[in-house]
C-alpha cells in the first residue's frame, strides 16, 4: 500500500522512524514488518482493531519492547536516549494510578523526573483537573483517571506524545472531555502518535492515518486521502427476486448482499454500478447512494488484501 | 510552530531525584497495612512476649534486651522486604511501564526503593528501640551504635530481595509470599528465639543472611563483633540478589 505523506511531513527533518519492525510472541505474529515515518508536528492515529499490532507498535516505539527486527529512531536517537531526554511522553493502554497520592503530588512526583517539565498548574489546567486537584488518586471517576494518566503524560512538555486507546474506557462524556484537553496539549504543535480503533476519533483528530490489520500497515494517508483511495459508495434498493452474484457482477460494484428484498451493493464506482443496474432491474425502487465510512473502507481494505487475510472465510465474502 | 523549531533544546540539568524520594516515602506512610505489617507487628509482638518475662534472663542476658533484638532483625528486615509489596502495588497499576518511559533511570529507581526501604527500617528500629527502654533495656552509646551499624548492613540483601519479589509476584500473592519468607528468614535465623545452636542445622543457618542480621542485633548484647564469615555471607546474597533482581527486572517491561 502507497504510504503518502500529508504535506506537513515533507518539510520534516527528524521526526520518528519505524523500519521494518517485527514482533513475535511465540507463534503470533503481532507486528510483521511495517515502515512508519513521522514528521514533527503531525497528529498520526494508528487505527485497527485489538489485535491489529497498534500496542505492540507502540511498545517498541517507546522502548518498552524490543523489536525482533527493524529499528526505531525518534529524532534522530534511540528510544532510550530520547525517553532519557524527556522528549517523549505516553499514556500507555493498560494501567491505572498509583494510590496514596493526590492528583497534584502525582503531577508534581511526574514533573520533578523531567528536566524540562511543564509547571504543574498549568498542565492541571490544561487537563481540567485544577478543581479536583487535591483530591486521592484511588477516588476518581474513569473519565477523571484518564486525565490524570494524559497529565502525567504532558507533564515533561514532551516533543512526542504517544497515546495508547487513550478513551477506551470512557463513556461519551468523558471521552468529550478527554478530547478537549487533548485540543488544548496539540495547539502548542508536538507531534501526537495516537492508537485508536474509534473510527470517529481518528478522522476528527488526526492529520493522519495509519490503518494497521494483522500486524500490518494496510492504509497510510490523510482522512480524506484513505477514503478517497478506496472511493467506496454503498448502492441501497429494494429489488426484489435479485441474486448476490448477478449484483456483484454489476460493473462498478464490488461485492453485494441481500436481506430480504434489499439488495446492499458496495462499489468501487457506484455511478456505473447505478446505470447498469436500473435497465437489468426495472422494478427496483427506494435506491439511496451513501458515501463510505472509514468503518467501510476499514473492511474494504483488510479483506481485499489476501496477503493479511488468515480466516478463510472472510477471505471468501 | 515549523519543523526547524522542534528541535530538542539542550538539557536544562539533571532532574533531581529528592522529590521522587519525599513522595515515596509518604506513599509508603500513607499506605496503612504496610505500617501495621512494618511497625505495629514487631512492636505488638515484643510487648506481647518481652513484656511479662521483663525480668527473666536468657543465657545470662536479659530477656527483654534479647528480645528486642531478635525483633529487631525481625521488624527491620519485614520493613525492608515489605518494600516488595508496594512494588507489586505498582506493578498491578502499570507504574512499572509508565516510569521507564520517563528519564528516571534504573539505577535511580533501585536507589529509591532501597533509600524507601531503608527509611521504615529506620523508624521500626527506633520504635523497638524506645520500646526496649520503656521495658528497662540499658545499653551504652557505643553498643547501640553498632548494633544499629550491624543491622543496617545485613539489612542489604533482604532490602534487595524484596525487589525482586515486587517485581516477580503478582500483587495477589505478594501477602502471603512476604509473609512466609519474612517468617522463614526470622525463624531461621533465630529472630524469635535461639535455634540449633549446635549441629549441622546450625551450621546450614549460617549460610543466611537473616542468621547474621539476627546475629548483629544480639552481638552489642553478647559483646561479639561479626565474623569474616558474616561478612561473607551478606556479600554473597547481596551479590546473588543484585544478579538476579536485574535480570527480573530487566525482563519485567509487560503489560500485567
Amino acid at each position: 500500500m502507497l504510504i503518502q505523506p500529508s504535506p506537513k511531513s515533507q518539510v520534516g527533518t527528524a521526526g520518528i522512524s519505524l523500519t521494518d519492525l517485527h514482533k513475535s510472541f511465540g507463534e503470533v505474529r503481532a507486528v510483521r514488518g511495517i515502515d512508519i515515518d513521522i514528521a514533527p508536528g503531525e497528529t498520526v492515529a494508528i487505527l485497527g482493531p485489538n489485535g491489529a499490532g497498534k500496542s505492540t507498535t507502540i511498545d517498541m516505539l517507546l522502548g518498552l519492547s524490543r523489536p525482533d527486527q527493524g529499528s526505531v529512531r525518534l529524532f534522530g536517537m534511540d528510544p532510550r536516549a530520547a525517553v532519557a531526554e524527556g522528549a517523549i511522553g505516553a499514556m500507555l493502554q493498560t494501567g491505572s494510578l498509583i494510590p496514596q497520592l493526590s492528583i497534584r503530588e502525582l503531577v508534581t512526583l511526574m514533573a520533578s523526573l523531567y528536566p524540562r517539565p511543564m509547571p504543574v498548574d498549568q498542565v492541571l489546567t490544561l487537563t481540567g483537573l485544577t478543581e479536583v486537584a487535591d483530591r486521592r488518586t484511588e477516588k476518581l471517576s474513569g473519565g477523571q483517571t484518564q486525565r490524570v494518566r494524559f497529565a502525567l503524560a504532558i507533564v515533561a512538555d514532551p516533543e512526542l506524545l504517544v497515546l495508547d486507546e487513550p478513551t477506551v474506557a470512557l463513556d461519551v462524556e468523558g471521552r468529550r472531555e478527554f478530547w478537549a484537553a487533548m485540543r488544548n496539549f496539540a495547539r502548542s504543535g508536538k507531534t501526537v502518535v495516537f492508537a485508536t480503533h474509534y473510527l470517529e476519533e481518528a478522522d476528527a483528530f488526526a492529520d493522519r492515518i495509519i490503518l494497521m490489520a494483522r500486524g500490518c500497515i494496510v492504509a497510510d494517508g490523510s482522512t480524506s486521502e484513505i477514503k478517497a483511495r478506496v472511493g467506496m459508495k454503498t448502492i441501497k434498493a429494494t429489488l426484489p427476486g435479485a441474486s448476490t452474484t448477478e449484483l456483484s457482477a454489476l460493473p462498478g460494484a464490488a461485492s453485494a448482499e441481500m436481506h430480504g428484498d434489499t439488495a446492499i451493493i458496495t462499489c468501487n464506482d457506484s455511478d456505473s454500478a447505478l446505470r447498469a443496474l436500473l435497465p437489468q432491474y426495472p422494478a427496483a425502487r427506494d435506491i439511496e447512494v451513501l458515501g463510505a465510512s472509514l468503518e467501510d473502507a476499514f473492511v474494504a481494505l483488510t479483506d481485499d488484501d489476501p496477503s493479511i487475510t488468515m480466516n478463510p472465510q472472510e477471505a471468501s465474502r | 510552530m515549523t519543523a526547524a523549531t522542534t528541535a530538542l533544546p539542550p538539557p536544562a540539568g539533571k532532574p533531581s531525584t529528592t522529590t521522587y524520594i519525599r513522595y515515596e516515602l509518604i506513599r509508603a506512610f500513607r499506605n496503612k497495612r504496610f505500617m501495621i505489617f512494618s511497625l505495629v507487628f514487631p512492636l505488638v509482638l515484643f510487648f506481647l512476649i518481652a513484656g511479662p518475662n521483663r525480668n527473666a534472663h536468657l543465657g545470662g542476658i536479659n530477656f527483654a534486651t534479647y528480645y528486642m533484638a531478635g525483633m529487631l532483625g525481625y521488624g527491620s528486615m519485614a520493613a525492608v522486604l515489605a518494600g516488595g509489596a508496594r512494588i507489586a502495588q505498582e506493578r498491578s497499576v502499570g507504574w512499572h511501564r509508565q516510569i521507564r518511559i520517563t528519564p528516571l533511570s534504573t539505577r535511580t529507581y533501585f536507589a529509591t526503593k532501597i533509600a524507601s526501604g531503608y527509611a521504615i527500617a529506620c523508624l521500626s528500629i527506633i520504635l523497638l528501640y524506645a520500646a526496649g527502654m520503656s521495658l528497662g533495656v540499658r545499653l551504652s552509646a557505643l553498643h547501640w551504635l553498632e548494633m544499629t551499624g550491624y543491622v543496617l548492613v545485613a539489612l542489604i540483601p533482604f532490602s534487595i530481595i524484596g525487589i525482586a519479589m515486587g517485581h516477580l509476584l503478582p500483587v495477589d500473592s505478594m501477602g502471603p509470599a512476604l509473609g512466609g519468607i519474612t517468617a522463614l528468614f526470622a525463624i531461621l535465623g533465630g529472630a524469635w528465639g535461639p535455634i540449633a545452636q549446635h549441629g549441622w542445622l546450625n551450621s546450614v543457618v549460617q549460610v543466611l543472611p537473616s542468621y547474621w542480621l539476627v546475629q548483629a542485633a544480639h552481638s552489642a548484647v553478647t559483646g561479639q563483633a561479626w565474623p569474616a564469615k558474616a561478612w561473607i555471607v551478606i556479600a554473597v546474597w547481596t551479590v546473588a540478589a543484585v544478579r538476579i533482581t536485574v535480570r527480573i527486572y530487566g525482563r519485567d517491561t509487560n503489560r500485567v
